[in-house]
């Protein structure tokens, strides 16, 4: 089972990566194009006359421009992503004048670089498990424009009134790339043991085939240093009929015993929830989700004579603001 | 009433899409409806130039069952009809009775760049509880429209018909004429729409692609097919049922101010020839508009004369306006059927020999979905896709506001674009439109100014080049000179680019002219350029006329001097 999980967790994580590599300029150009050529090929409407084995070579014949007078010089960056390549055309045309806003001229009351803000409620539920029941909540906000934004992000559970633990993060959100934003800040965790407060860093996007993915390391007082990896996807059986699994996996550079932790990975969560969106802003649920502690941290609970597993019936409402 | 209701499980869905039998437009008494109404209130008065008076205020509407607040001129959306002859000195005289600062853009008008209404560049805007008058001659005849350039305030009702009478005549004579102007309508504050799509860009997309449809898919075209074709977009994290940022879920769609149930209608007489002077007037919608039973016959696009052309069924980009003349002779209603290009709704009007009469509403085609010349530009071997040419990214294309590049744009301009292209019957494209009398200019164009309109569509960021407004530069110019502006467009989006000031004479893809135009549609993936002769000083607007791309980033300042 666990294999599984780790096996769900890293595919999309490999996806990002090869994602991040082009970001980072890596020419991925051939691999792109074969793909999709090979998609040309396969629509039935599109695929006008070549055989069904030969087409991916013959496109790239097409792209190599080798035919072609005077441009097959010209080298093909991916079409997503990437750097610009050396001979990119400058997109100065304006001879040195200043815009009419340099004029004294009011500003043109459009808005491109306006803050937005918006608030999900992504979870807000009733949990039953084997080992309890209570509430438990994930919640993002933002606001800023496209490039900066200030994003604030909680998560956490409480049974029999109390909470048991949750977090809350304030993060500088910048974008970096077409699907990638880079993510500054403090996290504050609070609940059973004492208060801890991390610096956080890390990445939040969209990988290919639309995996939202977070990768966040955390630095804390004494040496502490953690990390956090959160995976969602969304299947539309539907318009308004959607399953969302997901994935989070914690981990802890150093032992925390007042807090129930050791080092390593400390504990994998799984969920699927199926949510039915009567308006985009209000979208009830059920399901089910996992919680396994791994590890070292499952070796200590054990000892304690808590549970190691804990399987969950929830039922929620995700809510948009 | 034949409209497919979108969404299973919610009925309300039908009467919010076609809106009110009884719709009507607020006059300064309160809600005015036009079960009540018809009779007296003319869906859209027209005003006889040369000089007008005209109040923006705002005003109540009605158009969906629901009172709203709409920002009006004269009390009414659309505004008047604004018809004057060639050659008129033109006053209007403008109180803006509004606590904000507004602007009326002459769309398409070839007018002195203080007159041309866009605050920032043109003039500082009309300030609350002000008064401006514009004063411009009417140097071209045909049909036009006006609309603000402030804000969403285009969206909120503030646009109206121009029409301008040939000082000689109409070159193709019609018996009689009816202004269509189809716009779209929310009871949703446009700002919230704005922030909507700002935070998430498909909100009003629903016909995403869905495990329902792959397995009809699969069952179809066979699973290894079906995966292949959900795999590419997935990989790029792009949607093929990409086609409207704003829908049917918001939208309602009007003609004249009329929503479908309205159901405006134009009278006719069997055997008469009568011009439709059709015009886009929406903020952020496309139009496929047909009229079952009838062909029409093409005369003018954006105002100006062209060579008749004979055709079934036409894409109406936002702001363009076609002239076409009908001859019913039947005694029998038809229907103008404009549905919108994700399918997502409609509007409709009725031509009939009398009124009351109303013939059958067409149902709505099926979602079409981005093929990959939509995607990737020219398939190779495909000639049919136009000369292969290569496009020049700018530097600034590689940034976060980009999602891709396209590098070999397709040029051909026989593409009627998609949703249209497997069409049995005569549909219109740019290569079937020549301007009588040719070029303006006919001096080959000294320099070429190569623009990439580019976006992310997960951040709803849209610009050229890479570029939003705020952080781009203006593009010069050089005062007479006669030069080509290549556009590439690599967003999966079509996208009305308009030249504030000068026409674009479009060229064919070997060069040569084409049609003059003052809204060029670039579809997904394509290139297409045009020629300007940059006769007209002052700082122009150029952008894209979906308005929530332009308010994004898609806007440039032109410089002529």
């Amino acid at each position: 089972m666990k294999r599984v999980y780790l096996a769900l967790m890293l595919w999309p994580l490999g996806a990002a990566a090869q994602d991040m590599s082009q970001m980072q300029g890596m020419d991925h150009g051939a691999m792109d194009h074969s793909a999709m050529h090979g998609q040309a090929a396969a629509q039935p409407a599109q695929a006008a006359s070549p055989p069904a084995t030969a087409p991916a070579q013959d496109v790239h014949a097409g792209h190599d421009m080798s035919g072609m007078d005077g441009m097959g010089a010209m080298k093909m960056g991916p079409m997503q992503g990437g750097k610009a390549p050396a001979d990119a055309r400058n997109p100065d045309y304006s001879d040195g004048i200043m815009p009419a806003a340099m004029h004294g001229m009011a500003m043109h009351d459009m808005d491109d670089t306006a803050a937005s803000s918006m608030l999900l409620i992504d979870k807000l539920e009733a949990f039953a498990g084997q080992g309890g029941h209570g509430q438990s909540w994930e919640a993002e906000g933002w606001y800023g424009n496209d490039t900066n934004k200030l994003w604030l992000r909680t998560e956490g559970e409480r049974e029999g009134r109390r909470p048991q633990d949750g977090d809350v993060e304030a993060l500088w959100s910048h974008a970096i790339a077409t699907f990638w934003d880079t993510q500054l800040g403090v996290r504050s965790d609070f609940g059973e043991g004492p208060k801890r407060q991390w610096a956080a860093f890390g990445v939040q996007g969209l990988a290919p085939y639309w995996f939202e993915l977070e990768a966040t390391a955390y630095v804390g007082q004494g040496g502490r240093t953690a990390g956090r990896v959160r995976a969602e996807y969304e299947l539309r059986f539907t318009q308004r009929l959607i399953l969302q699994p997901e994935l989070e996996v914690n981990a802890y550079g150093k032992a925390d015993p007042q807090r129930a932790l050791r080092s390593g990975i400390a504990s994998v969560e799984g969920g699927l929830r199926l949510r039915y969106e009567f308006a985009r802003a209000f979208a009830p649920y059920v399901g089910v989700a996992w919680e396994h502690l791994t590890g070292g941290t499952a070796d200590l609970a054990s000892e304690q004579g808590r549970r190691v597993t804990d399987r969950r019936w929830v039922a929620g409402v995700r809510l948009w603001f | 009433m034949h409209g497919r209701p979108l969404a299973p499980f919610d009925p309300s869905r039908r009467r919010f899409v076609q809106g009110l039998a009884v719709a009507g437009v607020g006059l300064a008494a309160g809600v005015v409806r036009a079960g009540q109404a018809d009779a007296s209130m003319p869906a859209m008065a027209a005003l006889q130039g040369p000089a007008f008076q005209l109040a923006v205020r705002e005003a109540a509407v009605d158009f969906t069952g629901k009172a709203r607040t709409a920002v009006t001129v004269n009390g009414g959306v659309p505004g008047p009809t604004l018809r004057w002859r060639e050659g008129d000195d033109v006053r209007i005289a403008i109180t803006n009775q509004l606590d904000t600062v507004t602007s009326i853009h002459w769309h398409g008008l070839i007018v002195p760049a203080n007159q041309d209404g866009v605050p920032g560049l043109s003039f500082d805007g009309i300030p609350a509880r002000t008064a401006f008058t514009y004063r411009f001659p009417a140097k071209q005849a045909g049909t036009y429209w006006y609309h603000a350039h402030s804000r969403f305030q285009e969206q909120s009702g503030l646009y109206g018909a121009i029409v301008i009478e040939p000082a000689s005549g109409e070159r193709y004579p019609a018996d009689r004429e009816h202004v269509i102007l189809i716009s779209d309508w929310s009871d949703e504050d446009p700002e919230r729409v704005y922030a909507k799509l700002r935070t998430r860009s498909d909100i009003y997309n629903y016909g995403q692609p869905t495990l329902a449809g792959f397995l009809r898919d699969a069952r179809e075209k066979g699973f290894h097919d079906a995966v292949a074709m959900r795999r590419m977009w997935n990989q790029m994290r792009m949607n093929p049922t990409d086609l409207a940022d704003v829908s049917g879920a918001t939208y309602t769609y009007l003609v004249n101010g009329r929503a479908p149930a309205g159901n405006w209608t134009g009278e006719f007489k069997p055997g008469e020839r009568v011009r439709l002077r059709l015009i886009n007037g929406s903020s952020n919608s496309i139009f496929d508009l047909r009229i079952p039973g009838l062909r029409m016959q093409v005369v003018a696009a954006d105002g100006q004369d062209v060579v008749p052309v004979d055709v079934d069924e036409l894409r109406l980009s936002a702001a363009e306006t076609y002239d076409v003349i009908v001859t019913p002779t039947d005694d029998r209603a038809y229907t103008v059927f404009a549905q919108s290009i994700d399918r997502s709704g409609y509007a409709r009007a009725t031509l009939a020999p009398r009124a009351g009469m109303q013939a059958d509403v067409p149902a709505l085609d099926p979602r079409p979905r981005l093929a990959m010349r939509d995607m990737m530009g020219s398939m190779a071997g495909d000639s049919s896709d136009g000369d292969m040419v290569m496009a020049h990214h700018a530097s600034t294309e590689y940034g976060p506001n980009t999602d891709m590049h396209v590098d070999m744009p397709r040029t051909n301009l026989d593409d009627p674009g998609v949703g249209l292209r497997d069409r049995t019957h005569r549909v219109l494209t740019y290569a079937d439109l020549h301007t009588v009398g040719g070029s303006l200019d006919t001096r080959e164009p000294s320099r070429t100014i190569e623009l990439h309109l580019t976006g992310n569509m997960e951040r709803f960021a849209w610009g050229f080049d890479g570029q939003k407004y705020s952080e781009a530069k203006p593009i010069h110019f050089r005062s007479g000179e006669r030069l080509r502006v290549t556009l590439v467009n690599d967003t999966m989006m079509n996208h009305p680019i308009h030249l504030h000031g000068m026409w674009s004479e479009l060229e064919q893809p070997h060069g040569g002219f084409q049609v003059r135009k003052h809204t060029v549609n670039v579809q997904p993936a394509q290139q297409v350029s045009y020629a300007v002769t940059a006769d007209n000083l002052g700082r122009w607007a150029f952008h894209c006329h979906m308005l929530y791309h332009m308010e994004a980033g898609m806007f440039r300042e032109v410089v002529v001097s």
